[in-house]
């Protein structure tokens, strides 16, 4: 869990810096994204490190979902008598949803592969290769519509909410946090990622709609 | 005070349970919790009702022996074993609803009293030191930094009580198995066995059929004896290392 | 206080035998023979134990393991002796009544365990901490258990430290000591205020790791219920499974009574609610000598009863007693006052007044006494509770003193107090809700350790053959008194220590005759067992057991707790008798007893108080002494301190069961010291 929760984070991390080049403009964008397909040319074929990404992230999808699983299996098998009443008196809201904000994660990045990555729809309607070929292109006509930005703005919120527990828990599971200053730090590490990425991935939808990149 | 009781009652293990609710009156503010159900027993049995059965024993915080749900709350409201809760924590015209322990590695024996043998058990599979009898070097031949006796010590004063299992959404046992491994890890006398021991008491917490851990923190808040989650991450770096090293 | 220590050897007797020339319990006891122990050394003190280990027979480690040995209770004595026994590759069965073996009382202890190790180089050795031991005891104990004690003491904390016992270090990693009790030396090892949890967990983790292991089998909310004797030698029990309520029987080599103490008699006092006299009452009616039963130590710093409601009193730490002040109002007028609104010139400082010299820090039964004077003569504070008296009629009395912190905290500081007394002042604001850095603690003292038990031999072994007998189930090694931080040694010492040899060299002519449930020896008391429970279930009276347990507490605290007399014993005796009629007449179990049954566990076990408090008194009637925890208000000096009398009662009274209807047999095993020599203490 906290191994693939760690490709994940350092992933994002590169996804949202990529993202960010929207902020230099269409030609700057398109040339990193075309420059992702060649990079390591010649040593690797064409498209080889998007390959081996998105192999290693497949992977670590499967195991991380696959640790939830198990893990939300257990605790079912574990209580099969709930509580009449039960009260949290220390658990961040964050570290609750967990379950919940994968799931949500999950379905938007469904969705994301499909808007941006292998059916690249557009769903303002215009599937004309000029807007297909051209990320920018593509991107800026979909943020434009207020309900895309809002569909990614709600999943950016689950990705905070889920870095927030999964980077602290990701640092305890590692075994890095063995006292209350440490705790404290892993804390902090916590609210800066989820708030970094979360921020950062939702400045680019945000500025679309508000005609500051178009 | 008076007080509405529900409380959770059930024959035997395989029998049904189901709340029932009391109403108790005279309870007084200086009555422990276990008092003020000591209290509703005599009323039980002056009425000829059975008592409600519940485990305590040392009264005093220690032994761990105490359990109880208490309005969806590990030993209630405060930070302490439901033996040393006292009733001014509550106010007249409440209604507490009382529970068991809910874990199917925990199961009920009767009311309010479960089955901790499962602890006994993920000790046996490596939670000690092994030193016969009469087989111990001098005591001071091997000095123990005092900082590290100390975190063995605040480790060691786990009761086994089980709030943190209770409290767990997942109902795991890691903040009880961190705490051993820390303490006996802590002491140079721990060293040999260290990752032996967190392996084999990790697997035996699996094989009971405790939940995993992930790192909510209910079970530090619900422990009488404030052992921090520190331990948890002592755990895991000790189980990374015996993995590491194949133990 | 000063005191010369003069050393003899261990080879000529220093006192002659006493002679009783009074007999204020007669018509309530047959005088039996002389009791001698038959297995008592001889020679230098410092060489019997060592003489002793040699000359015992050892069991072929290929025939251990065909060795049954059954041990009830996994305290401190019990676990360790499990564990140890386990270790050396005997079957061993162990049970407790609690749901681990984990929860033994022993947990409770907080102040630290004693041992010779001379750690801080003040002059410490085995024979002082025996000789401290002897004393401190009232010159009641039998001088050879009490050297091995301290002998082994050292050996004690070389295992617990080896098997991760975290005791307090100093900076550089070296064991820390602090003086306890009165001591002049610094011997007491500590983990805290946490000793005895964390010497129970090693003995416990010990005990464990054999389960693992297969020589220990754990049998855990389980109750001795009777002893098994076949052809007069102690080959099994029969216990209750508590969870399914089926009687069971187990049998073995030898039976291990490690059962603890019975200061539950009393209702009221700082044991575990499941602490109880049944496992070493039921061997006593099947024979085993009861010994000393009137010695109980009364401790003064509790926390004070609320209401009729209390269940059971904890301790404060008699550290306390360095700093705080201990007064009551001199007026009774003022004792509902705010204490803060007492002036000092209207506060009696009683000990300080009383006791010039040790002011405070007089010892545990003096304080107490006076404290119960205080409150007797209505000027007790805190809540009104309600008390019976002779007459029956109830009235209303404060049972508490002041035990007033503020000079300390304005001489010190706040921060220094707390630092000194944190937990335990948490612990008494939670349980009383006042603060005591703003409000005087209130205490009082109640009942907390038994020196009376089985009587046993050097070895540990019950006039029953095959019973062994150890920890404070035993009588044997605090004599009238027990000194602070002693009872888990003496604990650890038995079970780690002492047990393991001396059951070598009775195991060593086993394995005995095998057995069955068949055999009419075990039968009769598996039905004995039944009959009792059936009785039980069957009377359906109106009384509840609680009210009647709470009774007995009530008469044994009044006529047999920090002052006894003989009016009030005889009188006591006479309460206890009706009692008994009314509990095997009117008593009320509800349930069936095969579930889980609360109700019949404690109608079991307070069936068995009631004799045993019937015991207490006469013996406490016999004894007109005061010494140690025993005081009779006859047997006093003219300033009120306990006087013993050694040319009277210089023995050990151990007490023969004289069967349903009769009256129990006294037996004397006179107490001669050869390695100290008796002497008069005095704290004015």
């Amino acid at each position: 869990m906290a191994a693939s929760g760690i490709v994940f984070v350092l992933f994002v991390l590169v996804h949202m810096y990529g993202n960010l080049k929207a902020f230099s403009g269409e030609v700057a964008f398109n040339e990193y994204a075309h420059h992702l397909r060649i990079f390591g040319e010649p040593m690797l074929p064409e498209n080889g490190l998007l390959w081996i990404i998105r192999i290693v992230l497949l992977v670590s999808l499967v195991a991380h979902v696959g640790s939830a699983v198990a893990l939300m299996r257990r605790a079912r098998a574990q209580r099969p008598v709930k509580y009449q009443v039960k009260r949290n008196n220390a658990s961040s809201l964050s570290s609750r949803t967990m379950r919940w904000g994968g799931l949500t994660l999950f379905v938007f990045l469904i969705w994301h592969l499909l808007n941006f990555t292998i059916v690249k729809i557009n769903p303002a309607g215009d599937q004309s290769a000029d807007i297909t070929e051209n990320p920018y292109r593509l991107m800026v006509s979909s943020f434009d519509l207020w309900w895309m930005t809002l569909i990614y703005l709600v999943a950016m919120l689950a990705l905070g909410f889920h870095l927030h527990h999964g980077t602290y828990s990701a640092l305890q599971t590692l075994g890095w946090v063995n006292s209350a200053s440490a705790r404290a730090k892993a804390k902090i590490a916590g609210w800066v990622i989820a708030i970094v990425i979360a921020g950062g991935f939702s400045l680019v939808p945000l500025a679309v709609l508000f005609g500051v990149i178009d | 005070m008076n007080l509405t009781l529900k409380i959770w009652r059930q024959a035997s293990s395989s029998a049904p349970g189901g709340i029932h609710t009391y109403q108790l009156g005279g309870v007084s503010e200086d009555m422990s919790f276990l008092e003020m159900l000591d209290l509703l027993n005599e009323e039980l049995v002056t009425k000829g009702e059975e008592p409600v059965a519940f485990d305590s024993d040392c009264r005093e915080g220690i032994c761990g022996m105490c359990s109880l749900m208490i309005n969806g709350q590990a030993h209630g409201p405060e930070v302490t074993t439901t033996c040393q809760l006292h009733m001014r924590s509550f106010k007249d015209g409440d209604t507490i609803t009382i529970e068991p322990w809910r874990a199917s590695t925990f199961p009920v024996i009767k009311d309010l009293i479960v089955d901790r043998s499962a602890f006994d058990r993920i000790i046996q599979s490596g939670g000690y030191i092994s030193a016969n009898t009469g087989s111990a070097p001098e005591a001071n031949s091997v000095p123990a930094p005092r900082d590290k006796a100390m975190h063995a010590f605040n480790a060691a004063t786990c009761i086994g009580c089980g709030a943190c299992v209770a409290a767990c959404p997942n109902g795991s046992a890691s903040l009880f198995m961190g705490a051993k491994i820390t303490h006996l890890g802590d002491l140079p006398q721990g060293q040999p066995e260290r990752y032996s021991r967190v392996v084999g008491m990790v697997a035996q917490h699996d094989h009971e059929g405790f939940g995993g851990c992930t790192n909510i923190g209910e079970c530090t808040a619900a422990c009488p004896k404030g052992i921090p989650l520190d331990v948890i991450s002592q755990l895991n770096k000790d189980l990374r290392t015996a993995m590491v090293h194949g133990f | 206080m000063a005191d010369t220590t003069t050393y003899y050897p261990g080879l000529e007797p220093t006192n002659e035998p006493s002679v009783q020339t009074s007999d204020d319990a007669a018509g309530y006891y047959t005088l039996g023979d002389k009791l001698v122990d038959p297995k008592a050394p001889t020679g230098q003190i410092e060489q019997r134990w060592t003489t002793r280990k040699f000359e015992n027979r050892l069991v072929n480690p290929a025939n251990r393991r065909k060795l049954d040995i059954i041990i009830v209770g996994t305290g401190l004595a019990g676990g360790a002796a499990a564990a140890t026994l386990g270790e050396a590759g005997y079957n061993v069965k162990s049970f407790c009544y609690q749901d681990s073996p984990r929860r033994a009382h022993s947990i409770a202890a907080q102040g630290g365990i004693n041992a010779s190790k001379n750690y801080k180089s003040d002059g410490d050795s085995d024979y002082r901490l025996f000789y401290d031991t002897v004393k401190g005891g009232d010159f009641r104990a039998r001088e050879s258990n009490v050297y091995r004690l301290a002998e082994v003491s050292t050996n004690i904390i070389d295992q617990c430290v080896a098997q991760g016992v975290p005791f307090a270090r100093e900076y550089g990693g070296l064991l820390d000591n602090r003086s306890f009790g009165g001591v002049l030396v610094s011997r007491t090892f500590y983990a805290r205020g946490q000793t005895g949890q964390q010497l129970l967990l090693g003995a416990y983790q010990a005990m464990e790791r054999q389960v693992a292991a297969g020589t220990v089998e754990a049998f855990t909310r389980h109750e001795m219920l009777d002893l098994i004797l076949v052809d007069g030698r102690a080959r099994g029990i029969v216990a209750r499974n508590m969870v399914t309520g089926e009687i069971e029987t187990h049998l073995a080599d030898v039976v291990v009574l490690a059962t603890g103490g019975y200061g539950n008699v009393f209702y009221l006092s700082t044991n575990a609610m499941g602490s109880n006299v049944m496992a070493a009452w039921r061997a006593h009616r099947k024979g085993a000598y009861m010994a000393n039963p009137c010695y109980t130590q009364i401790h003064p710093t509790c926390i004070p009863v609320t209401g009729a409601h209390q269940s059971k009193l904890t301790l404060m730490s008699e550290s306390l007693r360095n700093d705080g002040r201990v007064w009551v109002p001199k007026k009774a007028e003022d004792c509902d006052k705010d204490p803060r609104d007492i002036p000092v010139e209207d506060r009696d400082y009683f000990l300080e007044r009383m006791y010039p010299s040790y002011g405070n820090l007089v010892t545990r039964d003096i304080a107490s006494r006076a404290a119960k004077y205080m409150c007797d003569d209505g000027r007790g504070v805190g809540p009104q509770v309600e008390e019976k008296q002779k007459d029956g009629t109830t009235t209303l009395m404060r049972r508490g003193v002041y035990l007033d912190l503020a000079d300390a905290i304005a001489r010190l500081g706040r921060d220094k107090v707390e630092e000194k007394y944190d937990n335990l002042l948490d612990m008494y604001q939670r349980i009383t809700g006042e603060d005591p850095y703003q409000v005087p603690m209130r205490i009082y003292p109640a009942v907390h350790y038994v020196m009376g038990g089985l009587w046993v031999d050097y070895e540990l072994q019950s006039n029953i053959t095959g019973l062994f007998v150890t920890g404070e189930a035993n009588f044997s090694d605090h004599g009238a008194n027990r000194l602070g931080a002693s009872a888990l040694m003496q604990g650890l010492a038995d079970g780690y220590f002492v047990l393991p040899n001396t059951i070598a060299d009775y195991l060593a002519d086993g394995p005995f005759e095998k057995l069955d449930d068949s055999h009419p020896a075990v039968q009769e008391a598996l039905t004995s067992v039944t009959e009792r429970v059936d009785q039980l279930m069957s009377i359906n009276g109106e009384r509840s057991v609680e009210s009647i347990h709470k009774e007995l507490g009530h008469i044994m605290w009044e006529y047999c707790g920090m002052e006894r007399t003989k009016e009030g014993l005889t009188e006591a005796i006479g309460l206890i008798r009706e009692l008994k009629k009314e509990f095997w007449t009117n008593v009320k179990v509800l349930g069936s007893a095969d579930s889980l049954n609360q109700d019949l566990e404690k109608a079991n076990r307070v069936a068995d108080f009631i004799e045993l408090g019937e015991l207490m008194c006469i013996d406490a009637l016999n004894r007109r002494e005061s010494c140690g925890g025993h005081f009779r208000g006859e047997s006093q000096t003219e300033d009120g301190e306990a006087l013993r009398h050694d040319d009277e009662f210089a023995y050990v009274a151990a007490w023969e069961w004289g069967g349903e209807d009769g009256s129990p047999v006294l037996h004397k095993e006179d107490l001669i010291y050869t390695a100290t020599k008796m002497k008069a203490r005095s704290y004015k």
